[in-house]
């Protein structure tokens, strides 16, 4: 495994407008390469914005449209990782996150867990996709998350123990709470993030996007953690930025090395449980 | 124990990137308001002075007769401290050729056409300037329906409407609004003497316990009333609230068709910005 040079990127897409987002993240994205970073992960459907309602089917993108293959092309630069409005050849649409690399589509992760509730509805205009799945990138064995994914707890296991050793969590996240020192959300994010990869020792990179949508504030904040669950590097909160962050193969190992909770975890327990509890719930 | 202490700082932050996005987005620079000499209005002021700079902000008093003579000098006092362009346009000449027509009229009615006399003020100046109409009504004030509709509920952006009374006194000691304006009594100022918590009957700091409780966390009747609240003053907010709603709503559209505006046609209001 090499090590990895990432940047995270977080930008304030227009809502609805696929060929300013795109010229934006391009402009980023160059940024990134001149700035020697090897991976630049964006946020949860960058290239749309994020409360879209009827404009769903209007931005949705083929993987085999044009924008997409622009970004992939340019994953001959650098590793890209991106969120966006998927439609599918009989017409399913998915928040969708795409990782290029080398010219190619690695792997495309449809968003597990919509949020359909309080100020969030999802479910009402998207499909859901149904696995987690790691997949082998120049940096190791890569888990992909869309925003709600991370807060279940299964779906970060279960890329666990698919062999992932850095989780990448897409995000638009709303910003409220403001009784406490820090933003309600952002303190919840990031007891999310240090826990999750404390627990399953794997690095996790967050990049959530800022602006405003209907008086709703996107809070940025993107970090990375390591995996004994520092946070390492974090970007400003509300501000648009490139941050980037250096991860070591050798801290991986090390953290291995010292807290082999994978090692010990056991797969077998787990799925006999999980399928006596399916049984029974299912009586 | 007070519920509302929040992080000034974090939600001063919050609502100048609010204004600065939401206006610089549909490409505007400036913004209009109206300034009563009261807390709200104040606050949202010092607020956009910040967000888009003192000389994009334009800000109008608009007296009538009876108002009492010290909201002026506040809201100048406000426009001073702040920077902003500051105007007063008097609404007594056109509100009263109105009820020339309808003199039996009674003081809700006049304090009603106060309000929209303003709004169209505050409308024209938006097309005048090429600015954006900021609303002023706090949380507090849209949950009781403690406004008039297409008055001064009417705007383009409110950066405090959610905000309670009681987090709009914390968050205007942050922001610099001056102390006179802090301190006083909350007044519509529709006529001499008149106060807010006089008319409302309890005083903004007990119902805004009380709104956060049942609003925000959601409690029950029974949790509030053994929280220590009264039963008759949880049902009588209840009400406000409940008959208010029409309020906060845009006007009802019967369905005909199968893509009705707001209902299966539905698109966020930053749709392409």
């Amino acid at each position: 495994m090499r090590d990895l040079n990432a940047a995270l990127v977080q930008l304030k897409p227009k809502l609805g407008r696929v060929v300013d987002n795109l010229s934006l993240i391009r402009e980023q994205v160059e940024q990134a390469i001149e700035q020697g970073a090897d991976l630049a992960v964006l946020p949860e459907l960058a290239l749309t914005g994020y409360f879209l309602k009827d404009l769903v089917p209007e931005v949705a993108l083929s993987l085999d449209s044009p924008e997409l293959t622009t970004l992939r092309e340019l994953s001959r630069r650098i590793s890209l990782a991106i969120g966006f409005v998927e439609v599918t050849a009989d017409f399913q649409f998915y928040n969708s996150a795409a990782w290029f690399e080398a010219g190619e589509l690695k792997q495309l992760h449809r968003k597990v867990y919509l949020p359909t509730y309080g100020l969030f509805d999802e479910q009402r205009y998207l499909g859901r996709g149904d696995r987690f799945r790691a997949f082998d990138t120049q940096f190791g064995r890569v888990g992909l998350l869309v925003c709600e994914d991370m807060w279940h707890l299964s779906a970060p296991y279960l890329l666990a123990m698919d062999g992932a050793t850095t989780l990448v969590c897409l995000s638009s996240s709303p910003g409220r709470g403001v009784e406490q020192g820090e933003l309600g959300t952002a303190a919840a994010w990031r007891n999310l993030t240090t826990a999750t990869a404390r627990f399953l020792t794997c690095r996790v990179l967050y990049v959530n996007r800022v602006g405003y949508e209907d008086g709703v504030g996107f809070w940025g904040g993107s970090h990375a953690v390591s995996p004994s669950g520092e946070i390492i590097a974090a970007a400003p909160e509300f501000e648009e930025s490139l941050t980037q962050v250096q991860l070591a193969a050798a801290d991986l190992r090390r953290e291995r090395i010292v807290s082999p909770l994978l090692r010990d975890e056991s797969l077998c327990v787990t799925q006999r449980e999980l399928e006596r509890i399916h049984r029974e719930r299912s009586r | 124990m007070s519920l509302l202490t929040m992080n000034t700082a974090l939600a001063r932050r919050i609502l100048v990137g609010f204004l600065r996005d939401e206006i610089w987005k549909v490409g505007a620079k400036k913004a209009v308001l109206g300034l009563s000499g009261g807390i709200d209005s104040a606050l949202v002021c010092y607020l956009a002075a910040e967000a888009l700079g003192p000389e994009n902000v334009y800000a109008i008093c608009m007296p009538y007769k009876s108002s009492n003579p010290e909201s002026e000098a506040h809201a100048r006092l406000v426009a001073e401290g702040s920077g902003v362009n500051f105007a007063v346009v008097q609404i007594t000449s056109m509100v009263d050729a109105y009820f020339e027509q309808f003199p039996d009229a009674d003081p809700m009615r006049r304090g009603n056409k106060m309000a929209r006399e303003r709004m169209t003020i505050l409308f024209d100046h938006s097309a005048l300037y090429g600015g954006l109409v900021l609303g002023t009504s706090n949380k507090t004030e849209l949950l009781l329906g403690y406004g008039t509709l297409y008055g001064d509920m009417a705007s383009a952006l409110n950066p405090i409407g959610d905000l309670y009374k009681t987090q709009v006194w914390q968050l205007s000691e942050e922001v610099g609004v001056p102390r006179p304006v802090i301190e006083k009594q909350p007044s519509a100022d529709l006529w001499a003497g008149q106060t807010d918590e006089q008319e409302l009957g309890f005083s903004y700091r007990e119902v805004d316990q009380l709104l956060f409780r049942m609003i925000d966390q959601r409690a029950t009747t029974e949790e509030l009333v053994a929280a220590g609240f009264a039963p008759e003053f949880v049902g009588n907010v209840y009400a406000k609230v409940q008959n208010s709603h029409f309020k906060r709503r845009l006007p009802v559209i019967a369905k005909l068709s199968n893509r009705t505006i707001d209902r299966d046609f539905r698109y966020s209001r930053d749709w392409g910005k």
